[in-house]
Formats: structure tokens, sequence, C-alpha cells
């Protein structure tokens, strides 16, 4: 798999990264190399095998009491916002 | 001996029998971290005046004797654990001003425990390296050579406890990240099996294979640790339900008649000959010891690297999605649109090899893509532990090396991503498997060391912990210490 | 519908779960909060922390789908729909993709002309709802409010069935019917509560493939749904004869000018990179569970209805409108309990006067001042004679704004029906003797003087006496001694 500069920036929009021109094409080699590694999984067997999602078979998820176990501390958690106002946490104007 | 030279054993012993106080020895690696850190970088933050005040807390209780095995016995986090008032950057510069306001469950138990806080442990960026080179605060060194890489990506744990800064430290592991530079450092590092340490408070890189343990001196103080941070939590769905074994009362096994298996697959021709020769060894010493060896193939293994860099950036893709810029973390200097917002905080917060994983993990997950990469990997996830499921029907544990070499030189692979992922080769196979695995000390080559990985069944950390601890009473690779520099000490 | 056109529309109905925690997190889900008061770290999305599942979401979601007849999933898997946007948190939402809890159901709507339609539910999953942006009084900022991130949802697809906005508001109507009697929802669109997105096309009739669909987002009344489908549909077809073509798109519905427009945000196109979430394990739900939850099953709409046709002799039209909701179901039973039968005459008051009083105070029933054993009271007195059901409709009022009970207001106001034959032979003979003229012309044979006579019997009373026996005792008496 070759990536192009062009499908760089779209994968780098896709993930939201900006990445400047002179950077791309470090970006697109090193992806494009790095696809090609993992490419070699295509070679195995894999016909009826089950994906394995998550590494412990058989367990299943709890189930949590309807209980509300917070209070209010949005004072604390926005201290590490970088811009509020009024309690609300600011970014720039979206047009929906 | 000097008590930055105490393992947390002897420390905990020492600090109930009053022998010294947990403000004494707590100044003791504080004064370490000082001398040391400069060159070793090795911490990220020092929380010296907490320390302090947690170990007069800790010497009132031991003074009423209220001490507990760990009361009183200073550790360091790896900064991938949230603690609740202190800086937590998990390597990154994205978070280079969050101060989390909550603790992680491993750090509230290991708290509880009575443990002191000494500070934050550099590490590779977002747990993404094999070298800490990724890191935000730039490399770690290696206390045996300080031209060499500690490993990754819980190298400062590892550098901090190689060079006496703290007697204990926590890590993370997702492919190899507490073994690795566990092997490296010459320390004994455990990987426990998913979901026996909470992942709550752990900053996430790739969900289903990261897991939290302890990079520490031996196998007793793994053990004793391991025992204060493993169990049931129920803000973790992921943590699994099952009571936590007395770890320190089960290390004491016969070797006579344990059936190890040795993975063909492990012994390639990628493989150092030094480190392989000290393996070998290793093995020949587990013979003697009773312990019957044979052979076992995991045909699907070598495939776990590439499974792995599918796997891991596509969870991670979606992880570091939180980092945006609105709630926490950087934020980019006056953004033009909620577009440039998020790009131009996400593109200066990341740095290269989060990017380039990001940008993998998006790929790999995009439309017309999924099936080929994502879906295969997950299939390919399955032979793999299907092998080992099958290895497991027949031995009780399987033996290898942790690392195909021993610390290599800082920048040596730092422009080559694929050369860098293939340090991993050996370690990432438990990962997909969720199985756990232990690295312990087992030879130096050419002044450095090296590490024997020991894999066992999931849940089997108890075996894990005795078959190192056997090893470790025979031995004395793990009581080496590297060398101090010139010029004096603490 | 314009000749030539057949409307196809689809809705995916987003209904909150009425759970007291989030479906991730133990933060409170009530309504009205200030900004950001009730989002925890989990709804914060904040490094490190991890969703654990409500049962209770759970649980609602299956009783939904034993009602809707449909099949419920021994285990489903919860997804990440990764987007970046400000409201979601995370930079995904935590949905169910392949594996959904709920798949397979129908519902039955009643169309105007009496006919039935089945609409096929595709499938209800569980997800997060997302939380709000504000984008007044902050300049150039638009404000973010988390508190609604991590309310439980679930997201109820429909089959693309429905051919009219019509058809598309009688099944919201009944989902949201539905929702309200099992206890899931609270149903209240104006806080957000339950809305829906509206998939709409047009093709010739008669062809077998579907048009390219637009998506409208959002809508929060059964009066937008309305305007929305219509719009779009009308917008469509003027398109595809004006030789245009319709593209595929999101659109939001702008009601203060009755159209709608592509939405900006998803102008470009998304790509959700769908995948299970490892932080959350499968959901496995025994049989037991299953059957637990549908023994706390209530009597469903459709079934309540059709016991009121068979058992009260109501007709169809009025058990529908009566089991409306659960409430008004309760009370109409509660009535005719109290009165001990007379169920028609119960419908009739509480379809009629009551729902009349209660829309003219913009009031629930919940919040009726008169009772249903007031009701039943009043309605006793009709049956009993005491008064006439005239003036049970004065009764009433008084009832409700006096909040008394129908005796004490008959009493104080003297409403009693005079049924003294003695006392109203005297009132009659007084209106006979007043009206010699058209006595006389009763007598020659103009019957239809019969109601001249009623009339003026009833003004000379107030209107309280008793009708029948005026009927009665008039016919005699103009009959001559």
């Amino acid at each position: 798999m070759t990536l192009t500069r062009r499908d760089v920036e779209n994968i780098a929009h896709l993930a939201r990264l900006r990445i400047s021109e002179a950077e791309l094409p470090a970006y697109a080699n090193n992806l494009s190399r790095i696809l090609g590694f993992v490419e070699q999984l295509a070679a195995a067997d894999t016909a009826g095998v089950v994906p394995m999602a998550h590494p412990l078979e058989g367990e299943v998820q709890r189930l949590r009491a309807d209980v509300v176990t917070e209070t209010d501390r949005h004072e604390r958690y926005q201290q590490n916002a970088p811009a509020v106002e009024a309690g609300l946490y600011l970014v720039p104007k979206v047009i929906e | 001996m000097k008590l930055h030279e105490l393992s947390v054993a002897a420390l905990g012993r020492g600090l109930r029998e009053r022998e010294f106080s947990s403000v004494e020895v707590t100044r003791a690696f504080l004064d370490r971290i000082a001398a040391r850190n400069p060159a070793l970088n090795a911490f990220i933050t020092v929380t010296a005046g907490r320390a302090l005040a947690d170990a007069a807390a800790a010497d009132a209780r031991l003074a009423r004797g209220e001490g507990r095995p760990l009361t009183g016995v200073p550790l360091a986090h790896k900064d991938i654990f949230c603690t609740d008032g202190i800086l937590t950057t998990c390597g990154s510069r994205i978070l280079g001003n969050f101060v989390a306001p909550y603790d992680a469950t491993v750090v509230e138990r290991l708290d509880a425990a009575g443990m002191v806080l000494l500070g934050k442990t550099n590490m590779d960026e977002f747990a993404m390296g094999s070298s800490n080179e990724t890191s935000g605060y730039g490399p770690v060194r290696n206390p045996w050579d300080p031209g060499r890489v500690p490993g990754g990506s819980s190298g400062g744990s590892a550098a901090a406890v190689a060079a006496g800064l703290a007697p204990v430290a926590t890590g993370t592991d997702t492919g190899g990240s507490i073994r690795q530079p566990a092997a490296l450092t010459g320390l004994t590092g455990l990987k426990p099996t998913y979901g026996r340490v909470s992942r709550y408070g752990m900053i996430a890189f790739a969900s289903s294979l990261d897991q939290g343990g302890v990079l520490a001196q031996s196998a007793v103080d793994a053990a004793l640790v391991l025992a204060a941070m493993a169990g049931p939590d129920a803000r973790d769905s992921t943590c699994i339900e099952r009571p936590v074994p007395d770890y320190v009362a089960g290390l004491e096994r016969p070797m006579r008649g344990l059936r190890i298996g040795i993975i063909r697959e492990f012994f390639g021709p990628g493989l150092e000959p030094g480190t392989g020769a000290a393996v070998q060894a290793a093995l020949g010493g587990f013979r003697t010891l009773g312990a019957e060896l044979v052979e076992v193939s995991l045909p699907n293994l070598p495939l776990s690297v590439p499974t792995y860099y599918v796997v891991a950036p596509a969870e991670a893709s979606s992880n570091l999605s939180r980092f945006d810029g609105v709630r926490f973390g950087h934020r980019c200097a006056d953004p033009q649109d909620l577009r440039d917002l998020y790009e131009r905080s996400r593109g200066e917060g990341f740095g290269a090899e989060v990017k380039r994983r990001i940008m993998t993990g998006t790929y790999v997950l995009s439309a017309g893509y999924y099936d080929a990469y994502y879906l295969k990997a997950q299939q390919v996830r399955s032979l793999i532990n299907a092998d080992f499921r099958r290895a497991f029907a027949a031995v009780d544990v399987l033996m290898g090396p942790t690392s195909p070499t021993p610390a290599f030189p800082l920048g040596a692979k730092v422009d080559d991503p694929i050369t860098m992922y293939l340090n991993d080769i050996y370690t990432i196979g438990a990962n997909l498997a969720g199985l756990p695995a232990i690295s312990v000390p087992c030879g130096l080559v050419e002044g450095l060391p090296v590490g024997l990985q020991v894999i066992g069944p999931h849940f089997a950390e108890e075996l894990l912990l005795a078959v190192a601890h056997a090893w470790q009473r025979e031995t004395d690779w793990h009581q080496r210490r590297p060398p101090e520099p010139a010029g004096g000490t603490a | 519908m314009s000749g030539g056109w057949e409307t196809v529309i689809g809705l995916e109905i987003h209904a909150q779960l009425a759970t007291r925690a989030k479906i991730f997190s133990g933060a409170a889900t009530a309504f009205g909060a200030p900004p950001n008061a009730q989002a925890c770290l989990v709804d914060l999305g904040y490094p490190g922390v991890l969703p654990v599942l409500n049962g209770e979401a759970v649980r609602m979601a299956v009783r939904f789908g034993l009602a809707i007849g449909a099949r419920i999933a021994p285990r489903s898997v919860f997804a990440r729909k990764n987007y970046f946007y400000p409201d979601l948190p995370k930079g995904y939402q935590i949905s169910q993709y392949e594996l959904p809890i709920v798949s397979g159901g129908a519902v039955t709507i009643v169309l105007e002309d009496g006919s039935r339609k089945r609409i096929g539910v595709t499938r209800a999953h569980l997800e997060e709802d997302a939380g709000k942006s504000l984008h007044e009084g902050l300049g150039e900022w638009t404000g973010i409010d988390l508190n609604r991130a991590g309310t439980p949802l679930l997201e109820i697809v429909s089959e693309p069935e429905l051919r009219s906005a019509r058809e598309a508001i009688a099944y919201m109507k009944k989902i949201h019917t539905l929702v309200r009697y099992l206890g899931i929802c609270d149903g209240n669109m104006q806080e957000g509560s339950f809305r829906c997105d509206a998939n709409v096309s047009v093709r010739p009739v008669g062809a077998s493939e579907f048009g390219t669909r637009c998506e409208i987002k959002n809508l929060n009344s059964f009066r937008f749904v309305d305007k929305a489908i219509q719009y779009e549909v009308g917008r469509q077809i003027e398109l595809i004869e004006g030789g245009g073509r319709v593209v595929q798109e999101t659109r939001l519905y702008d009601s203060d000018r009755g159209v709608t427009r592509p939405m900006r945000t998803k102008e470009e196109a998304n790509d959700y990179r769908y995948f299970p979430d490892p932080d959350l394990l499968p959901l496995v739900l025994e049989p037991a569970f299953v059957e637990s939850v549908r023994a706390t099953l209530p009597e469903l709409p459709d079934d309540k209805a059709a016991r009121f046709v068979a058992d009260h002799g109501l007709s169809e039209y009025d058990a529908g409108v009566l089991t409306a909701s659960r409430e008004l179901a309760d009370y109409y039973e509660a009535v005719v309990a109290a009165l001990g039968g007379e169920p028609k005459l119960a419908a009739n008051w509480v379809m009629g006067d009551l729902a009349g009083l209660l829309n003219r105070d913009g009031l629930e029933i919940s919040g009726a001042p008169v009772t249903a054993a007031g009701l039943a009271g009043l309605l006793g007195r009709i049956v009993d004679g005491t008064i006439s059901g005239k003036i049970a409709k004065e009764v009433l009022e008084a009832m409700w704004s006096e909040g008394q009970g129908a005796d004490a207001v008959i009493e104080a106001r003297g409403l009693r029906q005079i049924t003294d034959s003695t006392a109203l032979e005297a009132v009659i003979a007084a209106v006979l003797a007043a009206n010699p003229g058209q006595l006389a012309g009763y007598r020659a044979g103009k019957d239809k003087l019969f109601g001249f006579f009623v009339g003026q019997v009833m003004k000379a009373t107030g209107g309280k006496a008793n009708p029948a026996q005026v009927n009665e005792l008039l016919k005699r008496l103009l009959a001559g001694p």
C-alpha cells in the first residue's frame, strides 16, 4: 500500500491533525511502510475464524445499579479547561 | 546497605521494626532523585513536599503499630496514572498543563496501602514507544549506559528503580511496555492478566491490550505491590471480579515437575546471540531445578507484531480523540474556527509517533479498509490466542527472551518505525491473548542486562512470581546494580 | 400528494430513557440543571475514565422490545461511532451497531379512514446522548453544556414503510404512547426527551427502487415532523420534475421559515469508523432476565383498547382516544369503577367536557382538579336523575374551579332537578294559562308546538325540571282536562 500526499491529507483531516506541507512526504512514506508491514496479515488463512475483540473470552458486561453517585464538581473540572464562560466550555462559533 | 539500595520487602520490614522512619527513607530517595534525575530524566514530576507529608503520616501509623507491609515505603507512578491534584502528562505535551482531578484506582489502592508517592515517571508519549524517545519531556537514559535507551514505554519507571531513585514503580504494558524496559534495565517486570488490575484512571492507549503492572527489584517486591494494586473494580467493566490470591505466600514453590514450554519462534534469526545465550543458560538453570523443558511451536505468533500494529493504533485513534483542546489539555492560540481548533491543538500537542499511530488507526478503521485490516487483525488475534491455548494444554508456563537485544543506543532506531516496532516481537503475543507475563534478569551482555520472559495462562500471576522467585533464589542477576557515575552520589 | 409520486419515509426516533443516572456514569439525568453541573468525569470524556453500563437502561430497552414483539438479542455489543463535534466529548459516541439489543418488531397504526397498517421496527438500540451547543449570547463563541451527554437513548428505527407525513405522525404518536405506557420515557418533546430524524424520499408510483433520501435531523414536535416532511416531499418532487436530482444529505428543519436546508456541519461525508468498544464487554441477557422483565409489563395500549371495545362496548375510535395515554385510560377506568358501570357515559364525559377543560387550562390528565372519583360522583347524579346532563356541565365547571364535590355544588347552587309532580303540574298549568293561543293551536293538531311548551317549562324552572317527567306531564295536560 502506497499512500499519496493526498491520502495522508485526507486521513489527517479525518483524524483532525494538522500536518504541514513539509511533513507530508515523511508521513506518506512512514505510513506506507507501516501499512505495507501489516499487510503480511493478508497471507494468514482466517476463513471461518471468529474475530477476537477482547482478550477475555466468555466474560460479559456487568450492570450498574441506577443510582446517582456524582455531585456537581464542574468548577473543579473546569480548572483544566482552556476557555469557559458561565459554566460553558467555549469553542469557535459553530454554524449548524 | 544504604536506604536507597533496599528492597520494598526490606524497607517495609525496617519501617515496621522502626529501624528507620518513612521520612528518612523518603528523604533518601528524594536526595537520590535530586542528584541523579537531571542526568537520567526518569521523572517528569517530583512530589517532594507531599511525599514528606505522607511519609510523616505513615510514620505516625507505624508508631501506633498500624504498619502493614507497604506502609511508609516510597514508590513512583508512571505518568499515565491519574493522580488527584498532581500534573499528569502521559508523556505528552498535549497534557502539559493537565492536573488530574481524581486518582486512578491503582493510585488510590497503593495510597491506601500506605505507600508514599515520590513522583511521576517519564514515558513514551501515550505509551507509544519502545525506547522512551517519543516522550514530550525528553528521552530517559539507561542507568547502565547513559548513551543507551532504558526501553519503553515505562522507561522512566525502569530507570528510576534501576538507579535507586525509587524502590519500586508502576508501569503499564500494552505491547511489552513493562517487560521490555525491565529487561533492558535489569529489573523484574510483571504484566498481569488483562483484567487483573483496574484500568480506571490509567490513560488509555489501546484499551483491549493495556494492563497496569509493576517494575521491581525482585519477584518478592513485585508480589507485595501487585497484591495491593490488583483486584475487582466497579469502575472498570473489563476488570475481572475474582479474588486476589496472597502472592507473597505463594512464592515458595518447587520447580520440580514444572513443565516449561520453550517457544521455538522466539529463537529465530532476529535474536542477538549474546541475549540468546543468556536465555538458554537460564533455561538450563530451570532444568537443573527439576523442571521439564519441551519445545513448543506457536505458528501464528510471528504475526503478532503486524496484528498489534493494526489493533493498537485502531483503538488509540479513537481513545485519543478526546484530546481536542476543549475541556482539558493544550489548545492552540487564536483558533479561527472549529476545524482549526481541533487540527492545530492536536497537531501541536501530539508528537510524530502518536500522529503516525492515530493516522494508521484511522486508516485501518475507515470505510473500505476495515475488513482487510481491522477485522483481519482480529481474526489473526484469534489464531494467536488459540496457539497459546493449545500450548498451555501441554505446559505450565512458556519461556523465551523478553527482548531481541539488550539496550540500544539513543537515536539508533528512532527514524525507522518498523525496526522500532520489532523490538516488541516477543512481548506483544501476551498482550493480544491477555496473558500474564514476567521478565526477570538472567544475565549481562557486555555490561547490559538481559531478560528472561515467562508467560503463563490467564490469572497465573502466582505461578509466574513463584517461577521468578525460584530463579532469583538461585541467582543474583536481579541484585546487580548499574554502575554509579563518577563524581559521587547522594 | 401531487400525481405520480409516492413518498417513502423511515423514522429514527430517539427516546431518552427515564433512568435516574446516566447510561455509563453515576451522574444525574434531571433536566434543567445549571450548565455542566451534571457532567461527571465519564460524561466529560476525561482521560482515564471508563464506562459501566446502567442495568435499568437495559431493562427499559428490553421492555420496549417485548412490547413490540421484537427479538431480544441474547448477546449484543456496544460499538464506538467516531466523529469530532464539540458536544461529543470523547470524539466517539457509544452506540450499538452490528448487534443491537432489539430487532424486528412492529406496531399497528390506525389511519383516518379507520384502516390499520402494520409498521415494522427494524431495530432499537441503546446509545448515549450528546451534549448541547448554545449559540446565543456568547459573541464569536459557541458554549458547550454536557449535562445531557451520556443520557441513555433508545434509538428506534422504523422500516421505510411510512407513505405520508400523516402516517409518520401516527407512527410517532404510537411509539410516544407506548414508551410512556412502559414508563421508559417521559415523552417530553419540548425538553427533547422524545425526538426524531426523518429519512424522506420520493419515487414514481409503482416503482420498486427507492429514491435518493434526505435525512431531516432533530425534529422535536409532531407539528414539525408534519411540516418538515411535507416541505421536503414537495422540494424533492419539484427538484426531480424540474430535471434535477436529489442529493443524499443531512438537512435541518427551520421552523421559523418552514423549510428544510442542508446542515453545514454535515456537509462533508462522514466516515464513522465503527468498531466494538473495547471498554465494554458483550451484553449477554439470559432468558430468565428477559422473562423477569416480561412479567412486569403493563397492559399495552392496543390490548387495553381492544378490551374497552369488547367489555365496555366503546367504539374503536373512542377506545383509541382513551388509551392514547396510560394516565387517561386509568382515569377513565377509575370513573367506570367508581360509577359501577355506565362506560359510554364515562367515556363521553372524559373525552368531551373533561378533555375540553384540560385543553382550556393547558393541563395534563394527572393535573386535573377533578379526580376520577369526583367525576364519577357527578355522573352518578345524572344517572339517578338528580340533575340533567346540561346542568351537569355547569356543575363540572364549578367543581373544576372551586374544588368541591358534585353534591356540594348541586346543593349550594340549588341545581337539584324538580321531580315533584305536583310542583311541576303547577308550573305547567301556569304556562298553559299564559299561552292560550298556542294551546288552542296544539289542540287543533299543531303537534310541533309541543317543543314550545317544553321550552317554556324549562325556562320557568331554570332548567331544573326533569325532562322526561316534563314530557310525560305535558302530554297529559295538553290533551285537555
